[in-house]
């Protein structure tokens, strides 16, 4: 990405809302009763940025360090190393007190619409939880904020006295959205936010999400699995794999240009609607252990052009001029390869 | 969520107004709420609640009733004993004397049962609750925090649970009450039951703490918790306002199973001498002072005896009921 510049003068790109620089956060693990001591390298220094207003999907499959990404952004684990940077300041290692204004700016959404709401508290206690916390008393009253809150994520503003357990599962979601709202945040880290919902329910969850993104100029990280939900809803993407980034870039060029096997390989997974057939590169093996990963390239193990170099080299995450970056030796060459031809036609209208 | 046109005018009308009070429509029904009704439903839980309620107004107007009875639970009625020091006619019995006279002392049985329970209830109640808190506190702090606390919470717990706690009794009160009494002192009446307050509940928060920790280590890494974290909670707002009220279901459910254990315990030290002394009516001590005449005046030793049983059992059902209530998908 362009270098950011010092000031943000009008026509500039904005300097970016988040940077983060060789985040790597290592689980100590013990294998065995007198086993040594061993680390889950969970995240292991990755890079990307966030731009102000800007979407940036996280993609992987299960295990690869995507939540606990989620989480370090949101200061929930304690980075084991790298920076953060969020709007010109380092918050790596801040402690509560100092990370306090900061977290009125960044929020976060779970996954589990069951897990992420107090069963014993009301909507309105909820939704009004990030307020009393931060001692924050808006103009007109709690309530009619948090009633404020309910209408946007659309809600019934009446059922601020109801318990969680009394509504479904995507109005629990809204719940959640409306909660992470409450202190006006500048970035949201969505941490699944429609993997435990209907298929009919997490349409209406993106757009709300989408809605909301382009009313208030939020910014997102957007964790996800299901690269359709991230085409949709995000302008940049990133794909993980064993916690590392092997591919970062615009999603249109990500999508029909991907350049790292992986991310071929994981679009190629994506079902088809139309039925037109299409050749499934089918991944051997299962991810390796990440307490040790592979040498060199981490994907080499189930990689189809694997070649010693990669065991030996770790490639670095470069880019060919046009935006997008992948951490592979031998990436893969220009759209004639692409293996989304086929639907990309169908899929512009929408994902425009 | 299908709303009537009357129902929505209803809710308006109550949002309009503004306050807590009357917005009967549109309050939800709480988890305790609902545990309200089963328990409301539950016929066992009715009739050992009532039991309970009984055992309860007994023993807080007691004083109310030996007015109303006219014996106190220190009278005596050396007129109404042979010569050998036993009840005249069977067991005492009379209008004045409903459940008949101490054999050899002299005293009024019921008057004795009504302050007995007074005493029992009064020790339980406090041991229970004093319990309760303590073992919160801790539990619950060794469970979110972990680490070198929950270390150290879960060490000292171990070996709580490791002493023999009738055995300390026997060894510990006599030599608390000589380091505050001298041999021809008399106790202060409080002293006793504080005594075996403080015992009950350094015996007894072990299984609160370590319900409450199991509940808090399951709880913590919930996301509502995470949420909170992420907003800027503090550890007083995550412990006390985020898990607490998730954990008063199994607290409950553990506090009325203690309180009939604490009967019982506080009745068997008192049976077995080290527990409430003379003149404190208590129920264990009627039933020991019971155990000599029991060939000779039978229903001195069944009336204390059933009256303990009823007060234990009542407890016990209550508290099953209660567990049954609040988590209606586990099995007995």
């Amino acid at each position: 990405m362009t270098p950011a510049p010092t000031a943000a003068e009008p026509g500039a790109a904005p300097p970016p809302l988040l940077t983060v620089e060789g985040l790597t956060k290592h689980f100590p693990v013990r294998s065995g009763a007198f086993g040594r001591k061993a680390f889950v390298r969970a995240v292991d220094g990755i890079d990307f940025e966030v731009r102000p207003g800007e979407t940036l999907g996280l993609v992987g499959e299960s295990g690869c360090g995507k939540s606990t990404t989620g989480r370090l952004l949101a200061r929930l684990l304690e980075p084991t190393g790298g920076r953060i940077t969020f709007d010109g300041r380092d918050i790596t290692h801040l402690g509560r007190r100092e990370l306090r204004p900061l977290r009125q700016q960044l929020q976060i959404i779970f996954q589990d619409p069951y897990a992420s709401l107090n069963p014993r508290h009301t909507v309105g206690k909820i939704v009004a939880m990030p307020l009393m916390v931060n001692g924050i008393d808006p103009p007109g009253g709690i309530k009619r904020r948090v009633q404020e809150l309910l209408e946007i994520v659309g809600l019934n503003p009446e059922h601020y006295n109801r318990y969680p357990h009394e509504f479904s599962g995507g109005q629990r979601q809204r719940i959640g959205i409306a909660r992470a709202l409450a202190l006006r945040p500048k970035l949201i880290v969505a941490d699944e936010p429609v993997s435990a919902l209907d298929v009919s329910i997490q349409a209406q969850i993106i757009n709300l999400l989408r809605g909301l993104q382009r009313e208030l100029g939020l910014a997102f990280v957007f964790i996800a699995h299901d690269l359709a939900v991230v085409r949709h809803f995000c302008q940049r993407v990133a794909v993980m794999y064993l916690g590392k980034i092997v591919e970062i870039g615009d999603r249109d060029d990500i999508y029909t240009r991907p350049r790292h096997p992986y991310t071929r390989a994981l679009l190629s997974a994506v079902p088809e609607v139309n039925g037109s057939a299409r050749e499934r590169i089918r991944l051997v093996g299962d991810v390796p252990t990440p307490l040790n990963p592979p040498s060199g390239c981490r994907f080499r193990t189930r990689c189809w052009k694997a070649t010693e170099v990669c065991a030996t080299r770790e490639p670095p995450l470069v880019g060919d001029g046009d935006g997008t970056r992948a951490a592979c030796h031998y990436p893969e060459q220009g759209p004639g390869q692409s293996v989304v031809d086929g639907r990309e036609g169908a899929m512009e209208g929408r994902a425009s | 969520m299908t709303v009537t046109p009357a129902e929505q005018a209803a809710e308006a009308a109550a949002v309009g107004a503004g306050g807590v009070g009357p917005e009967r429509e549109l309050i939800g029904r709480s988890p305790g709420r609902l545990a309200l009704m089963r328990l409301r439903r539950d016929r066992v839980a009715i009739v050992s609640g009532a039991m309970l309620l009984v055992f309860i107004l007994v023993a807080v107007c007691a004083p109310l009733i030996e007015r109303l009875y006219g014996v106190g639970p220190l009278d005596r009625f050396p007129d109404r004993l042979d010569a050998n020091g036993f009840p005249l006619g069977y067991a005492g019995v009379d209008a004045d004397h409903w459940l008949g006279i101490q054999p050899g002392i002299g005293r009024d049985i019921f008057i004795q049962i009504v302050y007995g329970l007074r005493t029992s209830l009064m020790i339980a109640f406090t041991g229970a609750t004093l319990t309760l808190i303590l073992g919160i506190v801790l539990g619950i702090v060794a469970g979110y925090l972990g680490g070198w606390v929950d270390a150290v919470i879960t060490w000292v717990l171990d070996l709580v649970l490791a002493f023999p706690f009738y055995i300390f009794c026997f060894a510990m009160v006599p030599l608390a009450v000589h380091q505050f009494y001298g041999p021809r002192d008399q106790e202060s009446v409080w002293f006793r039951p504080a005594l075996l307050v403080l015992i009950f509940v350094l015996f007894n928060w072990t299984s609160t703490a370590r319900l409450v920790r199991g509940q808090v280590l399951s709880l913590r890494e919930r996301e509502f918790v995470e949420a909170a974290r992420a907003s800027g909670a503090g550890l007083g707002h995550l412990l006390f306002r985020q898990l607490l009220p998730n954990l008063w279901a199994p607290i409950l459910v553990t506090y009325s199973l203690n309180l009939p254990s604490l009967v019982t315990a506080e009745a068997a030290l008192s049976f077995l001498g080290i527990g409430v002394l003379e003149p404190t009516p208590d129920l264990g001590r009627l039933i020991s002072d019971s155990v000599l005449y029991i060939r000779d005046v039978p229903s001195f030793t069944i009336v204390g005896g059933t009256t303990l049983f009823l007060l234990v059992l009542a407890f016990n059902l209550f508290g099953d009921a209660v567990r049954d209530a609040l988590d209606p998908k586990s099995t007995r």
